[in-house]
């Protein structure tokens, strides 16, 4: 016996496909010879006239989904109901050789390659992943009525920072976490103030709801990561009553293959990656963690950063070490880092042209991060501009000796930033009176690069008041 | 507009349907709105309540709007929220 009658077969075709068509004969040979079922894609009457042959509607695509048929025709053999061996496109010799019919396709040509499954059209994936398989999704569904705004629900849920969201269907959610290869089920951590475990699909819940494109998502889940580790402190920095709240600093590839701005206004509004990222991780702070304004949020004044702070460095300058380069990592690593900051002070300096004086300038203005008498207590990031960048450049000076110069320029003698100081209650206490004190702690003052080509403005991210070990440090982590 | 289903995006501990404001836990000391819909002897029926939570330690305040067939003006909604604890608007005949 040379057929098979101990197998069952199935057939996806679609009527669009010219392969399809061309071996009709081959099908009803198949057909009357082996137990044999049709699905077909698109139209239900292709095949209708073939004698012989049951063809099934699959216009839902559903069978094909689930069979995640990728081209037709596509010929499956099951040993009972598990598949046991497919073959794609019309290979005359391999069709005889799968089906064990000798003769097959006699008079057809011998080979013709297949075409696209419609299960693989731009976008079907996702759209049948939330049609067939959206249990894969295991938040909770929140259906509106009829007459619900969904914009208006997102705001009266809570949802939002006050600005609209993108309401999160799941075929939105389904989107971004194609973007990553983990699982929806992965856990990131633990999110406060509500210690609550988060999983990557809530982090990319969030991701839609702050405007980010899928593109944006593996970066995203690199920013929470990094939030939730020990040593940011994300806890605390969410309580707190001073300013700060988490800025983020992307280096490396993955700034300009999703389009960051490292340049003009780098750190103002404008760019959707920029504004989106910083986003998602305050709306996942805020939505996942329980932390908003009014309730574990005690910030008296807080900064606009708390929308979204985020950009990239600019990289433009070869000589020029990066902040993931400061960090360990190689200038070919696509790096988040978080810090804990606040607002941005200008550094006006339009009349010097020598690094000496420049530096001096720079130092003067990092005196007064929190309080002008208070040392060793908030860190900081100088945010060097391009024509800043310039004037070092041209004196020779790198990024090292800016950084020495800074430290040795802030380097103070207790005595003149004691309590009372000035007419000044704040100020530093009496044990530090004989001592020589340095603005920033060791690894405290953070330098980076960003700007538009024009100006001569650089400027400071003053840093929360309890940084360090006690509090949060810069922590920066490598985008898988 | 909608038929829509979204994803929670929460920790998901409270409840999904939107739950009521809280309610005040007592009446003395509050401040109390009544709002006459400008239904016929409307009018009376809120002299009534009025005295009634007058004797419970309520402070009240009297407010109307012009018509019942329409939604109350957004000036006097807000003037309410403002000015009020809680308001009991006087419906139906």
């Amino acid at each position: 016996m040379s057929s098979d009658n101990t197998h069952s077969y199935t057939l996806v075709v679609k009527k669009a496909c010219p392969t399809c068509e061309l071996i009709q004969p081959a099908i009803r040979q198949l057909a009357q010879q082996l137990r044999l079922q049709v699905y077909v894609q698109d139209d239900p009457a292709f095949l209708a006239d073939l004698e012989d042959v049951s063809s099934s509607d699959d216009s839902t695509l559903k069978y094909s989904f689930h069979h995640n048929i990728e081209i037709v025709p596509t010929l499956i053999r099951f040993d009972g109901k598990e598949e046991s061996e497919r073959i794609v496109g019309w290979d005359r010799q391999q069709w005889r050789d799968f089906s064990g019919i000798e003769d097959l396709g006699e008079e057809l040509i011998a080979f013709k390659p297949g075409c696209g499954s419609m299960t693989e059209d731009p976008g079907m994936q996702e759209v049948l992943a939330a049609r067939f398989a959206s249990d894969a999704l295991s938040a909770r569904r929140i259906d509106l009525a009829d007459a619900e705004d969904e914009m208006e629900a997102c705001y009266e849920r809570g949802w939002t920072d006050g600005l609209p969201v993108i309401p999160p269907t799941p075929i939105r959610v389904l989107r971004m976490l194609a973007a990553s290869d983990r699982a929806a089920s992965d856990i990131v951590g633990r999110v406060p103030p509500d210690n609550v475990e988060c999983s990557v699909e809530k982090v990319a819940i969030n991701a839609v709801l702050a405007g980010c494109k899928p593109d944006y998502f593996p970066t995203v889940l690199s920013v929470v990561e990094a939030a939730l580790k020990d040593e940011f402190c994300m806890h605390g920095l969410l309580c707190t009553t001073y300013f700060s709240s988490p800025v983020v600093i992307v280096n490396g590839p993955v700034v300009k293959r999703i389009g960051m701005n490292s340049g003009g206004n780098a750190l103002g509004q404008g760019n959707r990656a920029n504004a989106t990222i910083g986003r998602a991780l305050q709306l996942l702070i805020r939505n996942v963690g329980g932390g908003k304004p009014g309730g574990i949020d005690r910030a008296t004044l807080g900064n606009p950063g708390k929308y979204t702070f985020c950009f990239a460095e600019d990289e433009s300058d070869p000589d020029w070490p990066s902040l993931a380069m400061d960090r360990g990592f190689g200038r070919t690593d696509s790096v988040v880092s978080l810090f804990a900051g606040d607002g941005v002070q200008p550094v006006l300096d339009q009349l010097s042209r020598d690094p000496e004086s420049l530096a001096l300038s720079m130092a003067a203005s990092l005196r007064s991060v929190a309080h002008v008498k208070k040392f060793g207590m908030a860190d900081a990031i100088l945010v060097v501009c391009p024509e800043h960048r310039r004037v070092f450049r041209e004196g020779g000076w790198d990024k090292e000796r800016l950084r020495q110069a800074l430290y040795d320029h802030l380097m103070t003698p207790g005595a003149e930033l004691m309590s009372g100081v000035g007419g000044m209650t704040e100020g530093m206490p009496e044990k530090f009176k004989d001592k020589l004190l340095n603005k920033f702690r060791d690894d405290g003052l953070h330098i980076v690069t960003a700007g538009g080509t024009a100006g001569m403005f650089s400027a400071i991210i003053s840093g929360w008041v309890a940084s360090g070990e006690k509090g949060s440090q810069l922590v920066s982590k490598a985008i898988v | 507009m909608s038929n829509l289903t979204m994803l929670d995006p929460t920790s998901e501990l409270n409840p999904a349907e939107r739950q009521l404001l809280p309610r005040l836990d007592q009446l003395a000391g509050a401040t109390i709105g009544l709002l006459d819909i400008s239904k016929p002897r409307g009018k009376e029926f809120l002299d009534e309540v009025e005295r009634q939570l007058l004797l419970l330690g309520a402070t009240v305040n009297r407010y109307c709007k012009p018509t019942f067939a329409r939604v109350a003006p957004r000036e006097l909604n807000q003037k309410i929220s403002v000015e009020c604890d809680a308001v009991i608007e006087g419906l139906a005949d």
